[in-house]
């Protein structure tokens, strides 16, 4: 069981990503963020059960959505909005925008839009873990649409052989864009296919976050121990469209009724329920942790709008590393 | 004997001269083995891996037995999964590791795209140089002997379109060694060419490790009516060319360019000052590859130096064709050189 100091910071965690994406979200339409997003406004807990056991020299690799990642891992947040608003600060210095974030500082070292192709990279710096003799670990996030790709199959299969310091954390959301998930799969358990592989693999309620800290904490374990590789399917679902801030809900995409059972499984409305009714969290601690949040984003924002952008003449830099 | 060896041990030992302060002649297989040697006992960093690295053949001799010598955390056979080895070679560099990833034919490479250049290339920039991607590919292509369509293709100039890769085409066992030193340390992917039909070719190579840098060629013989830009293996048959050419009184300069990304432009255009007229001869298929990139620089920054239209010799663009009289037909070698400078010159 965790402390209640873990137990709050898993809290603010998740408190932190919704209320981002959800500034993001009201700021997207004023245009000045000219980037393609994809909010994972329901999915928070994943992210917040997960990074609560890396440590801050361990890796992740996230996908075209990864705020959430970045955020649970550390990444600075101001630098997370600069680079949303494409401007100099930003954490890819306006080349990458929203699909491409990174802070090496805290072992987040980039995250790809092309579906799976973040697998292969993070079972690379568990290799290099391995070779170098640490104990660093590595997660890779990404979706049920990821492992219709040849790379999660490869990978996991090298993962297991190797004996790899690696976590695959499918954040299984049913949806790729707007192709469900019974039509691409003819079963229901992305985890088995793991488990055909050979690797430790769990499907959970990925709304759960004591249940996903619970898991991933084992995990970790296990890489920290030499012991290889995990996989945990997370259930979940996101609220938002694919892309951008759009609701797609009922016109043809989602049925209004599967959009609604996932709502009443709001995964922090849910669990600060629970750390109120077990007296770890109260009224005025969550108001305090509210506008505590609420200034860390004010501040974001600002700075990020405050910046200059890259100049024309930039345009060539960094396309070779010195 | 593996089909290929049947072919290359037919080949003739073409020497090479380089400006070498070492007496020492070794081939351009035992250079790239020496080097991949060499740097696995000086850096702890570097490590090697690909289909079939410690098996009897080592990858034509480049890798035999190294494996035993390094272990096999350093030194190891692959999955057939090319393009997650090449993303897990592209993570490993960006833990800080210097992954030597070995395509035994270039046409593997094809498959290993999408880490190759929507991720290893692309990182740099992508998040404004805050990562490095150090990582080698080795590829090794074949010719004759009827590879056919899939065993036998030379791609590079389709990846210098590729922002992000470097490209280097050693010709000799002096530059084999030095580009490679060069490949292993530079902090980016590099795609690093090797030919089948140059393994067998001798040349002075130092003991020591050196390094040639990026971007600057060199001229291997010295001519004032016309400039040959050869890449790779063609530097042999432009070679060859020259020499049938000076019999018949035509003095052919020959320009090994040694990277085709980058490409060292000044050694181009200070040569067309002196000739005025152009051929160029790659090993992949002539559309939209090395030939085509070469002769477009030149049309753009050079044209007042041109005296005739520029001549290209590359492979035919079809599939490679596996029987032997099509293969005549089909690849680019002196004679086809020769044929079109005479002809150009009598125009």
């Amino acid at each position: 069981m965790l402390e209640n100091e873990k137990l709050i910071g898993l809290y603010k965690t998740m408190q932190t990503i919704r209320k981002v994406e959800r500034k993001i979200e009201e700021e997207y339409k004023y245009d000045e963020m000219k980037t393609p997003i994809h909010l994972s406004i329901g999915q928070e807990a994943i992210a917040a059960g997960v990074c609560l056991h890396l440590r801050k020299d361990d890796y992740i690799f996230g996908t075209h959505r990864s705020h959430a990642q970045y955020i649970a891992k550390g990444g600075d947040l101001k630098k997370m909005i600069a680079e949303m608003y494409l401007r100099k600060t930003g954490c890819s210095l306006g080349r990458g925008g929203s699909m491409h974030l990174i802070d090496p500082e805290v072992g987040i070292l980039g995250s790809t839009a092309i579906v799976g192709g973040n697998i292969p990279l993070g079972t690379g710096t568990a290799l290099a873990s391995k070779l170098q003799n640490n104990d660093k670990v590595t997660v890779i996030f990404f979706g049920d649409g990821a492992v219709d790709e040849g790379t999660f199959h490869e990978s996991l299969n090298f993962a297991l052989l190797k004996k790899l310091p690696v976590i695959y954390i499918c954040e299984n959301n049913h949806w790729a864009i707007n192709s469900h998930q019974s039509q691409r799969h003819s079963g229901e358990s992305i985890y088995r296919w793991a488990d055909g592989y050979g690797i430790p693999s769990y499907q959970i309620d990925g709304n759960d976050v004591l249940k996903v800290s619970e898991y991933a904490e084992n995990a970790v374990s296990r890489c920290r121990n030499g012991e290889g590789p995990t996989f945990i399917e997370c259930i979940t679902y996101r609220w938002k469209g694919h892309i951008g801030t759009v609701n797609d809900v009922g016109i043809g995409f989602r049925p209004q009724s599967e959009y609604d059972y996932w709502i009443s499984k709001d995964p922090i409305k849910w669990y600060a329920d629970y750390l109120k009714a077990t007296g770890v969290l109260n009224d005025k601690m969550d108001e305090s942790i509210d506008e505590e949040i609420d200034q860390l984003i004010d501040d974001a924002f600002t700075f990020a709008k405050n910046s200059p952008k890259p100049l024309p003449e930039e345009l060539m830099d960094f396309v070779f590393a010195d | 004997m593996p089909w290929t060896t049947v072919q290359v041990e037919k080949l003739e030992n073409f020497l090479f001269k380089d400006n070498s302060e070492s007496d020492r002649v070794i081939s351009y297989k035992d250079a790239i083995f020496e080097t991949i040697d060499e740097s696995l006992a000086r850096d702890s960093s570097v490590f090697v891996f690909g289909e079939g690295v410690d098996d009897p053949g080592g990858v034509f001799g480049t890798t035999k037995g190294l494996h035993e010598k390094y272990g096999r955390e350093r030194v190891f056979d692959t999955p057939i999964s090319e393009n997650s080895l090449t993303g897990i070679a592209a993570g490993a560099a960006m833990a800080g590791l210097k992954p030597i990833f070995v395509h035994s034919r270039m046409d593997f490479l094809l498959l290993s795209l999408d880490q190759l250049v929507n991720h290893a290339s692309k990182w740099s920039y992508m998040f404004g140089g805050k990562v490095k991607v150090p990582l080698v590919i080795r590829t090794v292509s074949a010719r004759g002997w009827g590879s056919g369509a899939q065993h036998s293709q030379c791609i590079q100039g389709m990846l210098m379109n590729v922002p992000g890769l470097k490209i280097a085409v050693p010709a000799t066992p002096y530059d084999a060694k030095g580009l490679l030193v060069s490949s292993i340390m530079d902090n980016n992917p590099v795609l690093f060419v090797e030919h089948r039909w140059l393994y067998k070719t001798m040349g002075n190579v130092p003991e020591s490790l050196y390094s040639i840098p990026f971007g600057k060629g060199v001229i291997r013989r010295t001519g004032s009516d016309i400039t040959i830009v050869a890449v790779s293996y063609m530097v042999i048959e432009a070679l060859k060319a020259a020499e049938k050419l000076q019999a018949e009184n035509i003095s052919a300069e020959v320009i090994d360019l040694r990277t085709i990304k980058p490409i060292d432009e000044d050694i181009i255009f200070e040569s067309l000052a002196k000739t005025g007229k152009l051929l160029i001869t790659d090993t992949g298929c002539k559309s939209g590859g090395a030939a085509s990139e070469i002769s477009a620089l030149v049309c753009e920054k050079a044209f007042h130096l041109l005296k005739k239209p520029i001549i290209r010799v590359c492979c035919a663009d079809v599939p490679t064709p596996a029987s032997d009289v099509l293969e005549k037909a089909y690849y680019p070698d002196s004679e086809k050189i020769y044929t079109q400078v005479i002809n150009l010159l009598k125009s």
